[in-house]
């Protein structure tokens, strides 16, 4: 078996008893980027020589048997989690040079882990995107058919997955961004309820949304990446200090028992019947493991698209003021004065996406819109959430679709935004809710494309949604398939 | 898409005044395709006006937390050419930019 195959867990255990070294998994990976890469286009930069020094060093820790569940284990991260020394872009002409200063605290906390930082991955240009097409460095391949997309916004992290050229990764998860791409490309992706994990030194996006989660090959491999990056961080003031549980030690409880919600507004007519069949078949897989299945509703789900493109647009107008050609980034000067500068700058740098959520949040800001837009979709944002409360006061978790369709060809979708956004509808209500949940692999349809199952948890429920895709992904075989790419 | 006569969410003009708020310099390309393409949205937002929000408290933040305080403390600041290594230009130990007063 290559390197490359492994689990973090197989390849933690080989680590261990030093059947391999870190600088060797290291090396294996970085070959296959080097030979895989370009058909995929996942990484926009590779840190092969910051990789293999951290590798050197896990090696000493491995061999003086100080090691931690990540020591020596290949991790690629999005470009959106500035990194200290290494160029982090955001997939946007507007970064394109940056260099941060400092490292954030999810990125702290993987190296402080011993893990190898093997590079940064590509993502749709300031999160935002279905697709990964927005990206400023070329669109993203889907591992499992190079004619269609992988999924966005962290695209690269689940790509990077699929075609085994990272062990895990970080990406963000907004509107969808992690579950979406991660269904699209076979891989399990967590987004952590709002506050579990900091986001200080993620390049902001919508900050009431905005959510680190881990993408890897199986649901135990979750659990230890979310582990690593869980928990308080006195540099982000929404990160939540509430106990980080053991979610290793609570994957392999079972379902028994535990009640499993449908809700009926999932499952409408614009729903692909492969992915209404997948649903179908894990219903029945739950069952049979001693799972109670029921019928619930959240009323309020066709509204969640239109509150979102609200709130989140809103959000990222005043985010991304600060892209203004002082600090960093791209500066255009046509000697016209501060004002001018700022324009051309900003209109140099933004790609079309960035540009109109700018200027629909701008809008939505406005003196005499604030009422009609902003405040209404706050209002709005109230009712989805209450949903998921009377939803979660009758069952333990929630299982529905993360995405309409399996992946669509690329270009398909680029011409008309709205489309574009509607291919979320079933990841964004958790955002607006704030709570957590996860993609696990849930088959394929006829053309060997995969589909996600989508399981919804309770807010800091996240060892519920683990032990549940933990039971379901060993009573299935899916996760253990391998995208056709060498 | 309907062929009939409705009436614009969004016009051209106020188009072009949002990209003064949001300090974007827009070619002619780019103003008559967003025109369209925010119409397009702000009509499929109006859905929301369907919903009777009267006495609903809007949500900001969807976790129920307190004000988080902190230490009062002090920590070493960002190095001054740490701070400037990004700067398009940089004079002084400052950032530079163009004229502002005439």
């Amino acid at each position: 078996m290559n390197l490359t195959d492994l689990t973090i867990h197989q390849l933690q255990a080989q680590l261990r008893r030093r059947d391999v070294s870190a600088v060797e998994a290291t090396r294996a990976y970085l070959e296959r980027i080097a030979a895989t890469d370009p058909q995929v286009n996942a990484f926009i930069s590779v840190t092969d020589k910051v990789a293999l020094a951290a590798a050197e060093e896990a090696d000493r820790q491995l061999a003086a048997g100080e090691a931690g569940p990540l020591t020596g284990i290949p991790l690629a991260l999005k470009d959106i989690f500035v990194t200290e020394g290494v160029r982090t872009t955001c997939a946007s002409r507007i970064l394109e040079n940056f260099i941060p200063p400092y490292d954030g605290t999810a990125v702290r906390r993987l190296k402080k882990g011993g893990a190898v930082l093997l590079g940064k991955l590509n993502m749709d240009e300031f999160a935002m995107g279905s697709s990964n097409e927005n990206s400023a460095f070329g669109a993203v391949k889907n591992p499992w058919d190079r004619q269609r997309v992988p999924g966005g916004s962290s695209g690269g992290s689940a790509a990077a997955i699929a075609a085994r050229l990272a062990a895990g990764t970080l990406g963000t998860d907004t509107g969808g961004s992690i579950r979406q791409p991660a269904s699209h490309c076979g891989v399990v992706g967590l987004k952590p309820t709002y506050g579990r994990v900091s986001r200080y030194g993620v390049i902001a996006y919508a900050s009431s949304l905005d959510q680190v989660g881990p993408l890897a090959r199986d649901v135990e491999d979750c659990a230890v990446l979310l582990q690593a990056v869980a928990g308080h961080d006195p540099l982000d003031s929404t990160s939540v200090d509430t106990p980080v549980p053991d979610y290793d030690g609570a994957l392999r409880q079972g379902v028994k028992g535990l009640r499993i919600g449908l809700p009926q507004e999932y499952f409408i007519d614009g729903l692909d019947p492969e992915v209404r069949d997948a649903l179908e078949a894990a219903v029945a897989v739950y069952r049979e493991l001693g799972a109670e299945i029921v019928e619930v509703s959240l009323p309020h789900t066709a509204y969640a698209v239109a509150c979102y493109y609200l709130i989140a647009t809103a959000e990222a107008s005043s985010n991304l003021a600060r892209y203004d050609g002082v600090r960093y980034g791209l500066r255009i000067d046509r000697g016209e004065g501060l004002i001018d500068m700022y324009r051309q700058s900003r209109a140099a740098g933004f790609g079309a996406e960035v540009k109109r959520r700018i200027m629909l949040g701008t809008y939505a800001l406005s003196s005499g819109y604030y009422d009609a837009y902003y405040l209404k979709a706050q209002k709005v944002r109230t009712l989805i959430r209450q949903d998921f409360l009377d939803a979660f006061a009758q069952v333990d978790v929630l299982l529905t679709p993360v995405a309409p369709t399996p992946a669509f060809r690329l270009g398909e979708k680029t011409t008309d935004p709205l489309q574009m956004y509607l291919s979320d509808i079933f990841t964004i209500p958790v955002n607006l809710a704030g709570t957590c949940a996860l993609s696990v692999p849930g088959g394929f349809s006829a053309a060997g494309l995969p589909i996600g199952l989508q399981l919804i948890g309770r807010p800091f429920g996240e060892e519920t949604i683990l032990q549940a895709a933990h039971a379901y992904e060993q009573a299935t075989e899916w996760h253990r398939r391998k995208a056709p790419i060498e | 898409m309907t062929l009939e006569k409705q009436e614009m969410k969004i016009t051209r003009h106020e188009v072009e005044h949002v990209a003064r708020l949001a300090r974007l310099a827009l070619g002619e390309d780019e103003l008559k395709a967003l025109t369209g393409q925010l119409d397009a949205i702000l009509g499929y937002v109006e859905q929301l006006k369907n919903l009777d929000t009267d006495g609903i408290e809007p949500t900001a933040h969807a976790v129920p937390m307190e004000n988080a305080f902190r230490e009062d403390g002090t920590r070493p600041p960002l190095p001054v050419e740490l701070a400037l290594q990004n700067a398009p230009v940089a004079t002084d130990g400052c950032f530079r930019v163009p004229k502002v007063i005439e």
